[in-house]
């Protein structure tokens, strides 16, 4: 089958770069295989828990994965109050080191670092829910690595789409454009231009990347083995970023009818205002939290459901459960294929509609 | 008792959502049956109900999710 060069060239282009990130990342420590643990060495009858595989496969984690028992340990990356602290993931060994660093103590709890005190006492790095000034986590974790390597794969992809427009100019598209332009078609046509106006020139750089970054990262998150397998779409703060992007550009872009309507509402008995300002101010912040919901909550759903289904295996301690569990695991791929495209479809459309209420005109 | 009341809340909410997408299937495959040349834009229609159907229902498993120990 024919492959154009430029196909060609990118894969070979996308390797080098998946090749540069597993050096670059190694952090001059080569890779290593994971020593046996206590636990194994008293004897193969610890009993699979298949909740605990289930949520570290969903988490987050300070080492990428590669294969069997060899991982690659990823960079901490600490700001602390007295400055920053850099080392790798290695010296934790998955938690049963502490680690002592230029500034404090740290150890790895529950893949979370934390500062050991004296008496050993343990202060948590800051998260979304608690603020602790001491100590901020900025590691290159698995998410951080998948993200980057997808970013580098649709800078690939769109800058040589746009590179044969212009190699082109006039003469019909080939190759990965012809795969792409019914892609940005069907973005500017079916969603930006229906919801948005007239005016959807302006939001068609967002449209488009929020939709290739969300389907590419859910396809990318479906890849059992290395340059997939980071749930990153499935990771909340990811959708929290989206999500809070679409709440600036909705609310940045409102004109003045989308204000009036939320502050001075016509129609409206002046005693309901209070009410009335309440009740929309919870609507301007639910709609970008119920995308960011929906998204993390499908993705996860997604690899949840697929790691119970091979954990079954395990739990049954029989490979005659294998055929059966993978059938239905292939089922279930298929299927988080569709929803992976979906999700992105999704959240692009509603993000179009949004935008195309805050720049509504007033037509009464 | 076996498992958890987390679990218990997340068996319900998927409760809902069959019932809604199931729902949605059945009036458009209704809608297909009455009117053949509408078919894709009853599709298409169908398909973004049932992903916002879907969510309202994930939002239920979330919540379980944190009542996971």
């Amino acid at each position: 089958m024919y492959k154009s060069s430029i196909l060609k060239s990118k894969i070979f282009t996308l390797l080098r770069i998946c090749a540069v990130f597993l050096t670059l990342t190694a952090f001059s420590i080569p890779a290593f295989s994971q020593e046996e643990h206590a636990e194994h060495a008293e004897g193969a009858e610890k009993k699979f828990e298949p909740s605990e595989v289930i949520l570290e496969h969903i988490a987050d984690s300070h080492s990428l994965h590669l294969w069997g028992e060899t991982s690659l340990p990823l960079p901490v990356v600490l700001y602390t109050d007295k400055g920053l602290e850099v080392f790798s993931s290695a010296h934790f060994e998955h938690g049963h080191a502490d680690y002592t660093g230029k500034y404090y103590t740290y150890r790895l709890i529950n893949d979370k670092v934390n500062i050991v005190g004296e008496n050993n006492t343990v202060a948590e790095s800051s998260s979304i829910i608690k603020w602790n000034s001491n100590l901020t986590d900025l590691s290159i974790t698995r998410n951080v690595v998948s993200m980057w390597m997808s970013i580098a794969f649709l800078l690939i992809i769109f800058f040589s789409v746009s590179s044969a427009y212009k190699k082109r100019q006039g003469k019909a598209p080939k190759g990965l454009q012809s795969f792409i332009e019914p892609l940005i078609l069907f973005v500017r046509d079916d969603i930006a231009r229906p919801n948005i106006g007239y005016k959807y020139q302006r939001y068609m750089p967002l449209l488009l990347t929020v939709f290739f970054f969300i389907w590419i990262n859910n396809l990318i998150g479906l890849v059992p083995f290395f340059p997939g397998g980071a749930n990153l779409t499935g990771n909340i703060a990811v959708t929290l970023v989206l999500s809070v992007i679409t709440l600036i550009v909705v609310n940045l872009n409102g004109n003045k009818h989308y204000w009036k309507h939320i502050f001075i509402p016509a129609d409206v008995p002046v005693w309901i205002w209070p009410l009335w300002w309440v009740i929309e101010l919870v609507g301007i912040i639910s709609r970008p939290f119920a995308l960011m919901i929906r998204l993390f909550a499908n993705i996860t759903a997604g690899h949840i459901i697929v790691l119970s289904l091979i954990s079954l295996i395990f739990v049954f301690k029989s490979v005659g459960i294998a055929p059966v569990s993978v059938a239905f695991v292939v089922f279930m791929d298929v299927l988080e294929l569709l929803v992976a495209a979906l999700q992105a479809f999704i959240f692009t459309l509603l993000t179009a509609l949004f935008i195309g209420t805050a720049i509504e005109e007033h037509h009464h | 008792m076996f498992g958890s009341i987390a679990a218990l809340g997340a068996g319900l909410a998927v409760i809902g959502a069959g019932i809604g997408i199931g729902q949605i299937g059945g009036k458009a495959v209704e809608g297909i049956a009455r009117q053949p040349e509408a078919a894709s834009k009853i599709q298409t229609a169908m398909i973004i109900a049932a992903a916002l159907v879907e969510g309202a229902a994930l939002f239920g498993v979330v919540v379980s999710f944190l009542g996971l120990k």
